[in-house]
């Protein structure tokens, strides 16, 4: 089996890696799984497609990190929302090149891609949101 | 048939929270079993107790995993079966059904379930990362989300559709900690100010130091019985009669709403149903406040108040000692503290205590029906149970 037929998160993040948002499609029902799931959680099909997502979508929520893990402490404070994309689906994520006050639910974001930074595991690769 | 007793408390203990420089998990749950024996006098402990079910969520902070017989050992309870459940911080209210569930079986008749949790020899680096475990990683935590981070996504989406307040959050925390005050066991005994709350550093906007439950060590337990024993161990045993458990998407985002925990609901609306009675049927009730907008979404994923109204009902004073339906009379997880593991069976000892008239300078008065309100993460999980004076 290749890679991509293979409905997992890190086929999700190699597709990131190819700056494509891409979320499964399951043949049987219809229904659209982001993150990627190996079965239909509607209907248990495991007959899915891989579909490929607009990158623009609208603020859910969002706060402000000041406390950070270790791993993140170089940032803090970093803006972080949810973002929901035009069929409802929604992925988390940090909100960069804005300042706070001009955040707003329901504001226009742009999924970019970052690249990976890491040689252990995960070695996935980035996304991050911006204003459009 | 509804209300029927599921199973009998006949004794409860607690350590006492705040940071226990120098102790380890099973030295606390230790002092906390040790309570439980002592309050009881008729019963056996070696000879009596069945199982061991206990919550603990970590093993990054001790370095140390398979805690089920690490606490029989040092309880005097081995070889009795002791196993660990973990379910982030609904952890012993999971251990809590897991003991129900091993009576109604008929495989055991009594049995001990607790939870314990050692954090704050931890830096609050360490510990947010710890805690972030409990959260989707492979979204969330990449992401640097941490868990006051996921309660402020709630709070900024409750904020924008109904008009709650950071006052509003924050008379929360005052109340808690003003019920703190009350409780010897609570890790802080400090009374503090709107304005004081208002001013505190921010954590995750728009939740600040007051907002955020403590970093505690702590430790508590239960003792249960097949309902129809419980009189040869106690004169005022405590029946549960009423338990709910439901689970949820581990991420957040994936949630249709950020304003309401659905799994806190089903788990409710299965113990109302499991114990015959109503939200208004409840006098005394402890929540998982591990942030103040936490509480605000119990009150109204219990029913206690509509969707939208939690604000409204804590400014009222309704969930105050003295109101009609003290919350947290314990100091919550807000001012007694959140050692995560033991959270959910601490919240039965505070209910235990009310029902059987200990609760001492916070008790309330008369009241016969408890109920508490257990969340893992940022609502995965969600364990309620309601409990009837017997
Ligand atoms: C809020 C939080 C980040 C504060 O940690 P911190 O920044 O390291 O704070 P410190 O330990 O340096 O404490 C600073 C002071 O504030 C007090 N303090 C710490 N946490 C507090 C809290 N949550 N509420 C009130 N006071 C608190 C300390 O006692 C200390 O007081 P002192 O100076 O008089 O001794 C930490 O308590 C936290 O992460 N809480 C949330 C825990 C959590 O997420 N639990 C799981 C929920 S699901
Ligand atoms: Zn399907």
């Amino acid at each position: 089996m290749s890679d991509e037929q293979q409905f997992t998160i890190s086929t999700f993040y190699n597709f990131v890696n190819e700056k494509r948002l891409m979320a499964a499609k399951c043949s049987a029902c219809g229904n659209v799984i982001l993150p990627p799931k190996p079965m239909c959680t509607q209907c248990l099909s495991t007959d899915l497609n891989w579909i490929e997502l607009e990158c623009s979508g609208k603020l859910v929520s969002y706060t402000v990190i000041h406390v950070a893990p270790e791993q993140f402490q170089s940032l803090a404070p970093y803006i972080v929302g949810i973002v929901e994309f035009k069929n409802g689906l929604r992925l988390p994520g940090m909100i960069n090149d804005v300042h706070f006050e001009d955040v707003k639910i329901g504001m226009d974001l742009k999924l970019c891609f970052g690249t990976s930074t890491s040689s252990q595991w995960p070695s996935w690769s980035r996304y991050f949101f911006r204003p459009v | 048939m509804a209300g029927k007793p599921l199973v009998s408390i006949v004794s409860a203990g607690l350590s006492k929270f705040g940071r226990r420089e120098g102790t380890m998990c099973r030295e606390l749950f230790a002092e906390a079993t040790k309570e439980s024996f002592d309050r009881c006098s008729n019963l056996d402990p070696i000879k009596d107790i069945e199982a061991l079910f206990v919550g603990h969520m970590g093993e990054s902070y001790e370095h140390q995993g398979h805690t089920g017989p690490t606490l029989a050992d040092w309880t005097g309870l081995l070889p009795k079966p002791a196993i660990r459940i973990e379910s982030a911080c609904a952890s012993s209210g999971s251990a809590l059904r897991t003991g129900i569930m091993a009576i109604l079986s008929g495989l055991h008749k009594i049995v001990m379930v607790g939870g314990v949790e050692k954090m704050t020899h931890r830096t609050t680096a360490e510990v947010t990362e710890y805690l972030a475990m409990a959260s989707d990683m492979p979204f969330e935590q990449w992401n640097g989300i941490t868990f006051p981070g996921l309660y402020a996504l709630m709070a900024t989406a409750h904020m924008n559709k109904y008009g709650t307040t950071e006052e509003q959050m924050a008379q929360v925390a005052i109340k808690n900690h003003h019920n703190g005050t009350l409780n010897p066991k609570a890790h802080m005994q400090k009374e503090i100010t709107l304005e004081k709350a208002m001013n505190s550093k921010v954590v995750a906007w728009p939740l600040k130091l007051y907002d955020c439950s403590l970093i505690t060590d702590g430790a508590s337990c239960l003792i249960l019985t097949r309902p129809n024993i419980a009189k040869k161990y106690t004169d005022t045993p405590v029946d549960i009669i009423g338990s709910g458990q439901a689970s949820d998407t581990i991420g957040l985002y994936e949630r249709e709403t950020l304003t309401s925990l659905k799994a806190a609901k089903i788990a409710g609306q299965n113990a109302y149903n499991m114990a015959g009675l109503k939200p208004k049927d409840v006098n005394v009730a402890e929540v998982h406040d591990c942030f103040t907008i936490a509480e605000l979404l119990a009150y109204e994923d219990l029913g206690f108040c509509s969707s939208g109204e939690g604000g409204k009902m804590i400014q009222q004073g309704t969930t105050e000692l003295g109101g009609k339906l003290p919350v947290n009379t314990s100091g919550g997880l807000k001012s007694k503290g959140h050692p995560v593991g033991a959270t959910g069976t601490a919240q039965a000892y505070e209910i235990y205590l009310q029902l059987t008239n200990q609760a001492q300078n916070r008790q309330v008065e008369g009241a016969t029906i408890g109920l508490t309100h257990n969340v893992g993460g940022s609502g995965a999980t969600a364990s309620v149970h309601i409990y009837r004076r017997n």
